[in-house]
């Protein structure tokens, strides 16, 4: 076996069968799905504190109707009179005496009800009892003004804009394609983001360590520092490759199982703030998954893995440079990894803007831009970006992908022999130029 | 004898820095050879040039009659001072790791180290990680690792610092053993007294430059400056002091210098025939340490001077 390769599988091998990967690999959906559980049960708690009211129909608004009991509020129509109720509070069993005044003028917008508690009501109380006086206040002034029901629910008119292409042989997109496709585009900007940073990290680490260790010199009178170099960035890639893949896998199986187990369904979360009824929703979610499936996976997916190798080879080396620079102190080298963070966060925020207006200069100009690009287009490919410019991106990505290996590679090979010393970053640019 | 490694004229800088200031010198096959120097000469620099991990400015290297080339580093066996292994392998995973990149299949790698182990009685180390070891247990790995692939020639740097006497000796015993076997050994140090005991030849590196190169024995020969020692009873003759030059005198032993090695036996009859009782007789030759200290004040004066 060559001796790139054996250092690759060293690499890759001691990191896998570490029993904190095994862990984080494992652990890392789990957890996932403890929150997803947890965050559901949240949503769907309700208050058990039961509370029972009393209303005084002033106005005659509820016309002997009284409000259907509902989570744990209780209405009650009440004849005897206010002064009565408060004297003798403690021995009518009510939580809360609701008094509904008259409507004076069936015009006015605003109408103030009053609710006597010996404490103020919580929030939650006092939105449902806003809620069933609402409710019953319309219908009472729709009886007052002598409106046509019918006629006033069709004043709620719900607007969509359906997208058609001009080409009439163009494919015809939903009003879904770009809120799905900005949905993609950040999940893939966000991984992208996080990869670039555990996986550098993890290279810049591993090379401090080897430094600090003295095996470095040792492993150097056999290789080349380049290979050595080459042969972490590879090995750690992989393992970022597995760890990722084996997510993939598991948090949504992890997901699936929970919510057999707990019957929770995370859609009710959203659609229970959202009044749409369910038919709705259901149109709703298998418009978005025809939406999901007509997206053009084949070029979307090897692009993605294209940019992450891109994006990951571009920023670890650069993190390899770094750490070769750095002694055992992490503090001291903060210095050199802002110049390298910095980037990525910029790229991070500029996705944000990118999946909104995908096709603004900023976002194009910034998905070819190499530094910026392994976040930014991963974001932007789910809006079908022209050809021109994924080629473009594509090849300035790879020759500076190959640059920074080389050059840090000259960075490395004069910081993994330099003990003691403090390092600026105006040396680091002077070891690029060093012979051999 | 052929020369394992011959150096011709090297020269390495480092931005204003001449860490190497041409150095030429031989180290003939089959030896032990003393690499030696002041903190600061330029050794390790002369050692990353041997083992290719930097290269020469200019002049030219030879190993085994052969300009050094990128096959040449599984031919050699480097033991850095500044060493270590990684701390999480396990102690055979790791050797056979560095013996597979030193060129070695994983079959003969792994027939080496059992040999090894079972030389040094240590085989219930496979299984054991680095850090669960002890300093010298892990010098003891880390100079199986160097030796693992045969090499022809065998570098050390300061290898016996950091080892405990009974480590120290058993590495020793192997390195002449090595010697026996073949291997060219070179040993970088700047402590004089074992260099004494182990080397056949030696270079003296001061400033970047070679100051002083060649067999040990020849070399203290070259600075004798011809001292006596006689231990005796009796008294000497009073008009001793009138024909040699007495260099120090104690109650029961003086130190003469003579002209010449050949008065010695001159000096003895005299001495005998006075009937003065002579315990022993003994030429005084320089130590490496001291041909060492003089030569590099000397050439620290000499750049001074400049």
């Amino acid at each position: 076996m060559n001796k790139l390769g054996l250092i690759i599988k060293r690499e890759y091998l001691t990191r896998v069968k570490r029993r904190s990967f095994i862990l984080a690999t494992i652990l890392t959906p789990l957890g996932f799905a403890v929150f997803f559980v947890v965050v559901g049960f949240i949503f769907q708690y309700q208050s058990d504190d039961s509370k029972r009211v009393a209303i005084i129909d002033e106005g005659n608004i509820l016309k002997g109707i009284v409000p259907p009991n509902e989570r744990n509020l209780y209405f009650k129509s009440e004849r005897t009179d206010l002064a009565t109720l408060r004297k003798d509070f403690k021995n009518y069993d009510y939580d809360g005496i609701l008094v509904l005044p008259a409507v004076k003028n069936l015009f006015n917008k605003n109408y103030t009800a009053y609710y006597y508690s010996p404490e103020p009501p919580t929030l939650d109380v006092e939105t449902l009892i806003k809620d069933r006086v609402d409710n019953s206040l319309r219908d009472y002034k729709i009886e007052g003004l002598k409106l046509e029901r019918k006629q006033l629910e069709a004043l709620d008119t719900r607007v969509e804009i359906e997208p058609e292409p001009i080409d009439p042989e163009g494919e015809d997109a939903t009003n879904l394609t770009s809120a799905i496709a900005a949905g993609i585009g950040s999940l893939m900007g966000i991984i992208m983001y996080m990869t670039v940073f555990i996986y550098g990290m993890m290279v810049m680490r591993s090379v401090m360590e080897e430094k600090t260790s003295r095996i470095v010199e040792v492993m150097i009178s056999s290789v080349k520092p380049f290979q050595l170099m080459l042969g972490k960035i590879i090995g750690v890639g992989a393992v970022g490759l597995t760890q990722v893949a084996i997510w993939a896998i598991l948090i949504p199986l992890i997901s699936l199982l929970v919510n057999l187990l707990f019957g929770f369904d995370a859609g009710r979360v959203q659609t229970a703030s959202t009044q749409i009824n369910p038919g709705d929703t259901e149109a709703l979610v298998a418009l978005a998954m025809q939406e999901f499936s007509s997206q053009n996976w084949w070029l979307i997916l090897p692009l993605f893995i294209l940019y992450f190798l891109g994006g990951y080879f571009l920023y670890s080396s650069l993190f390899a440079a770094v750490g070769s620079a750095m002694g055992d102190d992490l503090g001291e080298g903060q210095a050199l990894t802002l110049p390298i963070t910095i980037p990525v966060i910029i790229a991070f925020y500029i996705m944000f803007v990118a999946v909104q207006a995908p096709n603004s200069s900023l976002a194009v100009w910034s998905s070819i831009f190499p530094l910026f690009s392994p976040i930014v287009m991963p974001a932007r490919l789910a809006f079908g970006p022209p050809a021109w410019q994924i080629i473009l991106s594509v090849g300035v990505l790879a020759a500076t992908c190959v640059f920074f290996v080389w050059l840090s590679g000259r960075i490395y090979r004069v910081g993994i022999l330099l003990y003691g010393k403090k390092v600026t970053m105006k040396e680091l640019g002077k070891w690029m130029f060093y012979k051999e | 004898m052929s020369n394992i490694l011959r150096l011709e004229d090297v020269v390495k800088t480092y931005e204003k820095q001449i860490a190497v200031n041409r150095v030429s010198f031989t180290v003939p096959r089959g030896t032990i050879f003393g690499l030696l120097g002041p903190n600061g000469a330029g050794k390790t620099s002369l050692i990353r040039i041997i083992t290719t991990i930097t290269k020469a400015d200019a002049g030219t290297v030879w190993l085994d009659e052969e300009k050094l080339n990128n096959r040449h580093p599984e031919q050699i066996g480097y033991m850095p001072e500044e060493r270590g292994l990684y701390k999480k392998m396990k102690v055979g995973e790791h050797l056979l790791y560095l013996g597979q990149l030193k060129g070695l299949s994983k079959a003969a790698a792994k027939q080496e180290i059992k040999h090894w182990f079972e030389k040094f009685a240590i085989t219930d180390w496979w299984e054991k990680k680095i850090e669960e070891l002890s300093k010298g247990m892990q010098q003891k790995a880390q100079f199986i690792a160097t030796v693992l692939h045969r090499p022809k020639l065998l570098i050390l740097d300061e290898p016996f610092s950091g080892l405990d006497p009974i480590n120290a000796n058993l590495i020793k015993d192997e390195i002449y053993e090595l010697k026996q076997n073949g291997t060219s050994i070179i040993f970088s140090t700047h402590r004089m007294e074992q260099v004494e005991e182990i080397c056949d030849n030696i270079v003296l590196i001061n400033k970047g430059q070679n100051v002083l190169d060649g067999n040990v024995k020849q070399i203290k020969n070259n600075f004798k400056e011809n001292l006596f020692k006689v231990e005796y009873e009796g008294t000497l003759p009073p008009d001793l002091a009138g024909r040699v030059n007495i260099v120090k005198q104690t109650d029961a032993s003086i130190i003469v210098q003579l002209s010449e090695e050949s008065q010695s036996n001159q000096l003895l009859q005299n001495l005998l025939k006075t009937g003065v009782y002579i315990r022993s007789f003994n030429e005084i030759l320089p130590t490496l340490n001291e041909i060492f200290i003089k030569q590099v004040t000397d050439t620290n004066q000499d750049v001074l001077v400049r």
